[in-house]
């Protein structure tokens, strides 16, 4: 096991190795200095160089890439060229914005794909069934974005019962907080929740036709307590591999729903840094979400082995 | 119910009805939205607008400062007085001013800020408007002695706009992210990404405004603009990004609707070195070529003022032109003929993201194809733009607000990015320099326009419209941008 452990380690290592450079590479050839972005049009030849020196943008590139790896190491992703605050900062301002939401937004479309996709399995080929497949339908090709407008034109333009954006901060209250990341968490739920619907459903299909199931139901079990006892929990590993592909996928890109309810999240941060070449940032959240579904990949090889002791002599 | 307890409850709810009576008397609080956030709050080293929206004249105080009607007032200079031959301004200071730190602003703080920003490592993003400075000596602590190295007729006007404010050496350390200045607010706090919010200095100088508290709330997105107003989650948006909806506005009761202008002359910007834009009649031929109307129309839904040169309509030294450059796509055809382009040719039109570029390239690229001019679109962001078309040259024609007041003197500059070069004109702005006799220097301001118009420089378009929505109740908002501000102290909510 240990031996295991170390080897999925070691291409952990490699991986991030490579990702770093991948990222710093694509990143530095976009064309456009942050220096001139920052001073405009009327800046003065003397002026850029003081200020390029000032941000450190003078070293060669080879140079840079050492500086930013190095200073990751210990924790440190340097000082945004434009909002000249550290980035480490930065990028936790915003986590708490965007880790709430994505937590958010997971919750909901558990909630509503659950029951939904178990209620359709139940009756499969039924009126219900279809009201649901065709829900789901709607779901999926139907983009949040467009779902986002149509919240903030109802319950925030005619009804009033919310703000049309904007973060309040956790700082007024959990209630505040949570109201105002409500219907940007329904926006971004809905077409997951209609995604999740129907794995659910197929994945319980399957389990419905399986031995053990028919087993259940001869030992006594009425349709519906087999379903719930022993299909739902079977059903459930394709599903949660799902919702934790999920997870990733909000977190990091809900760029657009940010933009519509002008949250200060993580997707915000990336656009804005990027319309200002503010570099250094877009590097380090790039590289820092690399970092979580690399650790979280690792996480997921260790526990299979724990549980599933083949996969261990396999690699 | 106790006693005690009764008192409590009966506390509680006078201190709710006050709270209400303050209500109704008049809001004291404000949440003003714009499109873009400032990347800092130092606006002595960058040259982006949000910074300034937010801290000119509210935060940041310069000896001179601009009122909303253009006009160059005095600002913590109280008066002064220009030498016979134009090169010594003696600056009299304003008594018992204080930074927000309690420190006082006296001669030395005006020392230090004009050093600084004409320094050699200065990372000012108008160093030229220091250019011309030789000196500055403190007299005493409330006198100031600038000395140019030759007359400069602008000198005020350069000293009020918000890359010439105060600062204090105290606090220049961390003023990007902690802005201390002299100004009737102080900075209060800022949630990246969402909001900065400024409050009331009891110790200003001047007039207490009216507004305790005010928020400025960043919102991007055009739909989310629209969204908020209607909402009614902020009350004022400056520079509403939508121009379509503001007739939605209009029609509503709940708000009011202010068009006024910019100093953003919105130009079809040309590479005069490259073929065949060295060619003064082809430059013609582009003029006559295009229908500024339908542009106006078009890209900014009737919101903009026509130009034919490089000015600002709404300055008193202005000259119409742009009869010179009327849209008569065959006289167009005609002169292209004549230089031998009867079938036209191609070139590349590059436009940065703001919808009077992106929209309006649009028109412009099909108004040109009606005379054998193929302009090929290339759309580019604001970094890519500076360093190909602005830094590299690389471009055939751009469309861009220039957007600082007073700029023809770019023209003087042969290597600005439009590459214009006469000797003639910049024979004509040395002479303008040097000027000080108002009447003059309008006549002069009036040959160069004429010099440029009739130059073909670029295409000149439209000057930018500024466009603001707010709640009915709210008064004392800039109609004009003279300059990047949104001037709190101005602002009051109507009874």
């Amino acid at each position: 096991m240990l031996r295991y452990a170390l080897k999925r380690l070691i291409s952990l290592m490699i991986s991030l190795a490579v990702a770093s450079v991948v990222i710093f590479a694509v990143i530095e050839v976009a064309p456009g200095d942050p220096a001139s972005f920052m001073l405009g049009v009327n800046a003065q030849e003397d002026t850029l160089a003081a200020l390029r020196a000032e941000l450190g943008l003078d070293g060669s590139k080879l140079e840079r890439y050492f500086n930013w790896v190095s200073g990751m190491l210990v924790g440190d992703f340097g000082t945004s060229y434009t909002y000249r605050t550290p980035v480490s900062q930065m990028i936790a301002d915003r986590m708490w914005v965007s880790l709430p939401l994505a937590l958010y937004a997971l919750t909901l479309s558990t909630l509503i794909a659950f029951p939904a996709g178990i209620y359709a399995a139940a009756r499969r080929g039924k009126p219900g069934d279809l009201t649901v497949m065709g829900a789901t339908q709607l779901g999926i090709a139907v983009p949040n974005f467009w779902f986002a407008m149509m919240l903030v034109l109802i319950f925030a333009i005619n009804l009033r019962w919310f703000n049309a954006g904007g973060f309040a901060g956790w700082d007024q209250g959990l209630w505040t907080g949570l109201h105002s990341l409500t219907l940007p968490a329904i926006a971004l739920a809905l077409p997951q929740a209609a995604i999740l619907a129907r794995v659910m459903r197929s994945s319980l299909l399957d389990i419905l036709g399986e031995d053990f199931m028919r087993t259940a139901r001869a030992k006594g079990l009425s349709r519906r307590q087999a379903l719930w006892r022993h299909g739902v929990r079977n059903a459930l590993i394709p599903v949660l591999t799902i919702i934790g592909l999920q997870f990733s996928f909000l977190l990091a890109g809900s760029i657009i729903i940010e933009q519509v309810f002008y949250l200060p999240g993580l997707g915000r941060l990336v656009f804005q840094a990027i319309s200002a070449r503010d570099l250094i940032v877009v590097e380090s959240v790039v590289m820092l979400l690399v970092f979580a579904v690399i650790t979280v990949n690792f996480l997921v090889d260790l526990a299979y082995a724990a549980v599933d002791p083949r996969l261990r002599s396999r690699t | 119910m106790t006693k005690q307890r009764f008192r409590s409850f009966a506390s509680a709810l006078a201190v709710g009805a006050s709270l209400f009576a303050g209500e109704a008397l008049a809001k004291s609080d404000i949440t003003i939205a714009m499109q873009l956030e400032p990347p800092h709050l130092d606006p002595t080293s960058a040259a982006a607008q949000a910074i300034d929206s937010v801290v000119y004249t509210n935060i940041f105080e310069g000896l001179t400062r601009f009122m909303g009607d253009g006009s160059v007032v005095p600002g913590l200079a109280e008066s002064w007085e220009i030498s016979e031959d134009g090169t010594m301004y003696t600056f009299k200071l304003r008594e018992s001013v204080t930074f927000h730190d309690g420190s006082t602003m006296d001669a030395e703080d005006v020392k230090f800020s004009l050093d600084r920003a004409r320094a050699e490592d200065s990372a000012n993003a108008q160093k030229a408007l220091f250019a011309g400075i030789d000196s500055v000596e403190v007299v005493d602590p409330l006198t100031v002695k600038v000395t140019l190295s030759a007359p400069n007729g602008n000198f005020l006007f350069n000293m009020a706009w918000g890359d010439a404010v105060i600062v204090a050496p105290e606090s220049i350390d961390d003023i990007k992210t902690n802005p201390v200045g002299t100004g009737a607010y102080t900075f209060g706090n800022w949630v990246q990404g969402d909001s900065i919010t400024v409050n009331r200095n009891p110790n200003y100088w001047g007039d207490q405004p009216s507004l305790e508290t005010a928020t400025f709330k960043f919102i991007s997105d055009p739909t989310a603009a629209f969204a908020a107003m209607m909402a009614e989650d902020v009350d004022v948006f400056d520079n509403f990004p939508a121009p379509e909806n503001l007739p939605q506005f209009e029609a509503d009761p709940r708000f009011q609707v202010l068009v006024g202008s910019t100093e953003g002359e919105t130009i079809l910007s040309t590479n005069n070195k490259k073929a065949p834009f060295d060619d003064i009649r082809v430059r013609q031929a582009m003029a006559h070529a295009i229908d500024r109307q339908a542009i106006i129309d078009g890209a900014m839904f009737g919101y903009g003022t026509p130009i034919g040169t490089h000015f600002a309509p709404h300055n008193p030294a202005y000259v119409d032109l742009t009869g010179n450059s009327a849209y008569d796509p065959k006289k167009a055809a005609q002169l292209l003929a004549d230089v031998g382009y009867a079938d036209g040719f191609e070139t590349t039109l590059h436009l940065p993201p703001p919808s009077y570029a992106r929209r309006g390239g649009e028109i412009i690229a099909a108004q040109l194809a009606e005379v054998g001019i193929k302009a090929e679109i290339i759309n580019v962001e604001w970094a890519q733009w500076l360093e190909s078309v602005f830094k590299g040259k690389d471009f055939g024609l751009t469309i861009v607000s220039h957007t600082e007041p007073m700029d023809i003197g770019i023209y003087a500059r042969p290597d600005y990015y439009f590459q214009y070069d006469s000797s003639d004109f910049q024979a004509l702005m040395e002479l303008l320099n040097e000027t000080t006799d108002p009447d003059e220097r309008k006549n002069l301001l009036g040959d160069a326009q004429r010099l440029i118009a009739t130059d073909f420089v670029n295409g000149y378009l439209f000057q930018l419209a500024k466009l603001g929505v707010a709640k009915a109740g709210v008064q004392g908002l800039w109609e004009n941008a003279p300059t990047a501000a949104i001037d709190l102290t101005q602002i009051s909510w109507s009874e």
